[in-house]
């Protein structure tokens, strides 16, 4: 089984639309990737609830890899773990990469069957490629 | 502490909140991403409305069943903050009030890692928490916590949203610790 990814996010527009981008490098290839992201009504903000359930749905037993945007989003994964069985919880990791970039070296590594320690490394220098380009 | 108390605390809060929306966001739009006084209205909204469809049986119930609540329906970081502050204060509601918020405080600081003086809600609830532990009347406790939101004024914001602003988060008073100063005025006019 594969490491779960779970996004969390402000928006579900910006959630999905990451998602699309990262899936795109996985053609035909399954990984679970769930998405926690907006408000009930629709609007912006970020639920720990929501977290919480998304990550339990992303554990495979192999545990889950949580990519965030930026405030509230950190701050309500973080609570999201106090919801969490002992034994999922210590299986997740947080991740501090950017969100797209971090996102798609995440799901590629995580694709290929790699640990999550691995995926979560890949995800942490998301930003390599784009600083090698612009230096 | 028992729930009908807590429970007419947190009605309290709620109308306080709902009261002072448009203020509480109009200075979040000042120095942030103008949200909380309707995230704050929206998440108490939901709790009263928790609290009325099924009340819960004692002090500790009551406290998580708002935090439980607040981290889901607020949607910005005042959601695990006030979150957090009430989800500690369930675990040690048996000692009573004072100590109960003290621990509801260290888990805000733990949650937000904010520091005094960082303009923020720890500003108008860590002189609260001082008071109380002083052995001071939810009434002085009250007037901390709205001297403790006067003194964020002039402060430049450290955390939060507020923080990409830099020196032009300064000149408001931050809004969590605007909702915090009712928070404890709610506590002094009810559990007093």
């Amino acid at each position: 089984m594969t490491v779960g990814i779970v996004v969390v996010s402000h928006s579900r527009a910006l959630a999905d639309a990451a998602v699309e981008l990262a899936r795109q490098m996985l053609p035909g290839r399954p990984l679970t990737i769930e998405v926690a992201a907006g408000t009930e009504d629709g609007g912006l903000g970020t639920d720990a609830m929501a977290v919480s359930e998304a990550i339990a749905a992303a554990d495979t037993g192999e545990g889950v890899v949580v990519l965030m945007d930026l405030g509230s989003a950190v701050l309500s994964a973080e609570t999201a773990l106090e919801f969490l069985e002992d034994d999922v919880r210590e299986r997740v990791l947080l991740s501090a990469a950017p969100l797209v970039e971090g996102l798609v070296g995440a799901v590629v590594v995580a694709a290929g069957g790699a640990t999550r320690e691995q995926v979560a490394a890949e995800a942490a220098r998301g930003l390599a490629p784009k600083e090698a380009q612009l230096r | 502490m028992n729930p009908e108390q807590l429970t007419a605390w947190l009605q309290r809060f709620a109308e306080l909140v709902h009261e002072q929306k448009d203020e509480l966001t109009a200075l979040d739009s000042a120095i942030g991403d103008a949200d909380h006084g309707s995230n704050m209205d929206r998440g108490m909204t939901a709790v009263v409305a928790a609290l009325a469809e099924a009340p819960p049986a004692d002090a500790a119930a009551v406290l998580k069943k708002t935090g439980t609540t607040l981290v889901s329906k607020v949607g910005g970081a005042s959601g695990p903050l006030y979150g957090t502050l009430f989800l500690r204060m369930a675990g040690a509601a048996d000692g009573g009030f004072a100590p109960a918020l003290r621990a509801g405080f260290e888990g805000v600081l733990a949650r937000g890692k904010a520091e005094p003086g960082d303009k923020t809600m720890v500003d108008a609830l860590g002189p609260a928490c001082d008071v109380l532990d002083a052995g001071g009347s939810l009434a002085e406790a009250a007037q901390a916590a709205a001297d403790g939101r006067d003194a964020t004024v002039p402060l430049v914001a450290r955390k939060g949203r507020a923080s990409y602003l830099g020196e032009r988060s300064a000149g408001h008073a931050d809004p969590g610790a605007t909702s915090t100063a009712l928070l404890l005025r709610a506590a002094a006019e009810t559990l007093s």
